[in-house]
């Protein structure tokens, strides 16, 4: 097999997905985040500035689904194919609410009748916050297995099976840890009243976070079979977990401090330390098999051929400083507090 | 319903449907970017306000065409999950590098050319529709290049038997251009210069028919009728070398677009007609042993058709194909002699005075949609029953574990979704035209002032 430092080149693709989903979940997740507090502003204009402040980014911040996706169905197409078939349900939700989140921001100020505005408010709040949640009953069914059989058949339940208990929770724990990082954000972008009231509604999302996050770490330590064996193998993961602890209590001091941009660079590191927390337990399994390790999907059994991975190395090693440096340049012109003009949603 | 059927029938219900908008944003992005790079040029504020105004219907259409498109990425894996096993190596590779070189690219510029007109210089607005626009046509590229992976499949080999069999890449380049990607990119690119070009010329000519706006309505229909004359053209020319390619590569195909059965034989060219797939014959008007002449240059000179097929290796809906492509061909020729005359009364100084022709092109806007459309479906429904021609058979491409209840399910919710999102988006570009690049009320020269 070849490699790269010393690195076999499904396992650096894994690195890749894992860090294109990273950056979705930290960069899309404050977007997401911010559009689940959107009923708690009363204001119109509070709503609006809410919109706005992440009018010119998100469809950037998007593009990390985008990438990712295709970097899945490229390098581990078994695993593209086998967990988007099995969790057909939840993922053409997730698809519908994306489609309803994005005519939202379009459609939501173009009108001024009261009852357009409001109806576009709850439907952009709904499709975040169900967004949010799904990513996280995603990543829940992920970590717990699925039923699969021989040739990666999915025999489980199609229909609400998705829906467990220990799912439920890791889609809690990502919606809160979203709201937080969202709010952060708005602080970052706002001014006045309303970021008063975000100082206050951030309060009650870490509250949220911390509770949420509580409980779904004993129960995954309690319940969730083969969690606890790599962190004996390696001790040097516990490490993650305390690492994700220390950067989330750091945000309320950063806060009050009015350091807004550490803060949001803390809890990002946060959702790292806990992906990564998830990528370390996993590794070298993407998906577990519940009925037989053995009929797992590994990036081994998952991986597209060694020549097709190396082609796409090659294209990430050229295309990801240039998207970086788009990034920045985009971040940079629209740095600030949100103002309100005749290009604003 | 079947799972197929029913996986087939979403499918093409989502891709048609995500069609409608990225040609637009492509076309309109075109025309844009050439208004502003005139007012960047000659300084004149009436380029600015086209721009402006453009960018408003722009906007739009993008944001349906990436909302649309995000769906399309993932339901190969959702409904076509042994197909993504099979050509993920290939397939997806091209996909990713959509991702990574062309939408990365269109999405972070679509922020500062939408937002930031009062945050960044003029140039570098300029520079960001360039950005927007290239992005938007390397998107084109790669997934054509996808696409015409599946017609004409090239530069692979296949690995694996039975379940564990598919494609993998044994040449990069040969794949990403296989026979059929270069015509078929420079076809899907005109078709989308058209598609936009036409909305422009449609609103404008709509403008001066109700006789407002008149000044920049005359500079804006100029601008997209000399594109659109040239591309009408020049898509004739990418049409036939698409054709000569689908000749060779896949015979069997070209042979339902013109309901030719007769295994090895000179084969007639249809202006239109009717096949029967029973009897085997086609009623219509035709140009005996046309499609030999155009394939060969050579009327005697014989062409394959569908009876050199085994009957489970042959397009299933032959009058389909046969009806799409023929609309398609017919509304190019259209084009071509609507574009060529209006640009002939321009030479001669009498175009705005013929107000039927203006409504023509006031009611043309439909027409590059359809063809858009009805090509695709003749190039897809021709490539029946392969999902990669040659090697997997649309019947076994799709995922084992969903029921279709669950496509049922999905279907119904697409269907919903995309008739409110169709609505809204014809209502809302509606609006925006009827309101117009700016307040009539107001004196031009005071809006300009504010601008």
């Amino acid at each position: 097999m070849e490699t790269f430092l010393g690195i076999d080149y499904p396992t650096l693709w894994y690195l890749v997905v894992g860090l294109l989903f990273s950056g979705y979940a930290i960069l899309e997740g404050f977007d997401y985040g911010a559009g689940a507090w959107h009923l708690f502003f009363k204001k119109d204009l509070s709503r609006r500035i809410a919109i706005n402040a992440i009018g010119p980014i998100w469809d950037a911040n998007q593009v990390w689904l985008i990438i990712g996706g295709g970097a899945l169905f490229a390098g581990f197409p078994v695993m593209y194919a086998t967990m988007l078939s099995a969790m057909y349900i939840p993922f053409m939700i997730f698809l519908m609410l994306l489609v309803l989140r994005s005519s939202a921001i379009k459609f939501r100020s173009s009108e001024d009748m009261k009852w357009w505005r409001n109806t576009w408010d709850i439907i952009y709040f709904a499709s975040n916050t169900l967004i949010a949640f799904l990513l996280g009953v995603v990543l829940g069914n992920i970590l717990q297995g699925f039923e699969l059989h021989e040739n990666f058949s999915y025999k489980g339940g199609v229909i609400f099976d998705f829906l467990s208990p220990y799912a439920i929770m890791t889609g809690f724990t990502t919606l809160s840890l979203f709201m937080t990082q969202g709010a952060i954000f708005l602080l970052l972008k706002t001014e006045g009243r309303l970021h008063a009231r975000l100082t206050f509604l951030l309060k009650k999302g870490m509250i949220f976070f911390i509770i949420s996050f509580g409980v779904t770490s004993m129960y995954t330590l309690v319940f969730i079979p083969g969690v606890t064996d790599s962190f004996k193998e390696q001790p040097i993961f516990f490490a993650l977990p305390i690492l994700a602890f220390l950067a989330v209590a750091n945000v309320p001091r950063l806060v009050s401090k009015k350091k807004y941009f550490q803060a949001i660079v803390f809890s990002s590191l946060t959702m790292a330390f806990l992906l990564m927390l998830v990528a370390f337990q996993l590794y070298p399994v993407l998906l577990f098999s519940t009925i037989d390790p053995s009929y797992s999907v590994t990036i081994y059994n998952a991986a597209s051929s060694q020549k097709s991975l190396g082609i796409m190395l090659t294209m990430v090693v050229i295309g990801a400083p240039l998207l970086a440096g788009y990034l920045i340049f985009l971040y940079k012109t629209f740095n600030g507090k949100v103002k309100l003009d005749d290009t604003s949603y | 319903m079947d799972v197929e059927i029913l996986a087939r029938i979403q499918f093409a219900f989502t891709i048609a449907f995500h069609y409608i908008y990225p040609p637009l944003s492509i076309g309109i992005g075109l025309i844009m970017m050439i208004m502003e790079g005139l007012y960047l040029k000659t300084g004149n504020k009436q380029y600015e306000i086209l721009t402006r105004f453009w960018l408003k219907i722009f906007a739009i259409t993008f944001g349906i065409g990436v909302a649309t498109g995000i769906i399309m990425e993932f339901e190969f894996g959702t409904n076509w999950a042994v197909y993504s096993r099979y050509v993920g190596d290939i397939f997806g590779s091209a996909l990713a590098a959509e991702g990574l070189f062309a939408f990365g690219l269109e999405s972070t510029f679509l922020g500062i050319l939408l937002f930031g007109w009062n945050r960044v210089s003029p140039k570098v607005h300029f520079f960001s529709t360039i950005m927007v626009f290239f992005g938007s046509m390397f998107s084109a590229v790669w997934i054509v290049v996808a696409n015409s992976w599946q017609q004409t499949p090239a530069g692979y080999h296949i690995v694996g038997e039975g379940f564990n069999a598919r494609a993998e890449v044994t040449d990069f380049w040969a794949m990403v251009f296989n026979p059929s990607s270069v015509d078929r990119i420079i076809h899907v690119w005109q078709g989308a210069f058209l598609a936009g070009t036409f909305l422009v010329l449609s609103v404008h000519a709509y403008y001066l028919l109700k006789n407002r706006y008149v000044d920049i309505s005359i500079k804006a229909f100029k601008i997209s009728l000399a594109v659109a004359t040239i591309v009408s053209l020049t898509q004739l020319l990418s049409g036939h070398s698409s054709a000569d390619g689908v000749a060779v590569n896949q015979p069997a195909k070209l042979a339902a677009m013109e309901g030719h059965y007769e295994k090895s034989a000179p084969a007639d060219m249809y202006l239109f007609g009717w096949v029967n797939n029973e009897t085997q014959e086609v009623t219509g008007i035709k140009i005996p042993k046309g499609l030999s002449f155009l394939v060969h240059q050579d009327f005697e000179e014989p062409i394959t058709g569908l009876n050199a097929f085994p009957e489970d290796e042959r397009p299933g809906q032959v009058n389909a194909v046969f009806q799409f492509y023929h609309i398609m061909v017919s509304i190019g020729i259209f084009l071509i002699c609507l574009t060529l005359y209006a640009s002939y009364l321009w030479w001669r100084g009498t175009l705005f005075e013929k107000k039927w022709l203006l409504k023509i092109f006031a009611f043309s806007v439909l027409l590059p949609q359809i063809a858009n459309q009805v090509g695709w479906f003749a190039a897809e429904m021709g490539r029946q029953p392969w999902i990669v021609y040659g090697h997997l058979r649309t019947d076994e491409g799709f995922s084992q574990e969903v029921s279709s209840n669950q496509i049922l399910f999905s279907l119904i919710m697409f269907l919903v979704v995309y008739t409110v999102l169709f609505l809204l988006f014809i209502y809302s570009v509606n609006k925006k035209i009827k309101h117009g690049p700016y307040d009539e009320a107001e004196n031009p020269d005071e809006f300009l002032k504010y601008v």
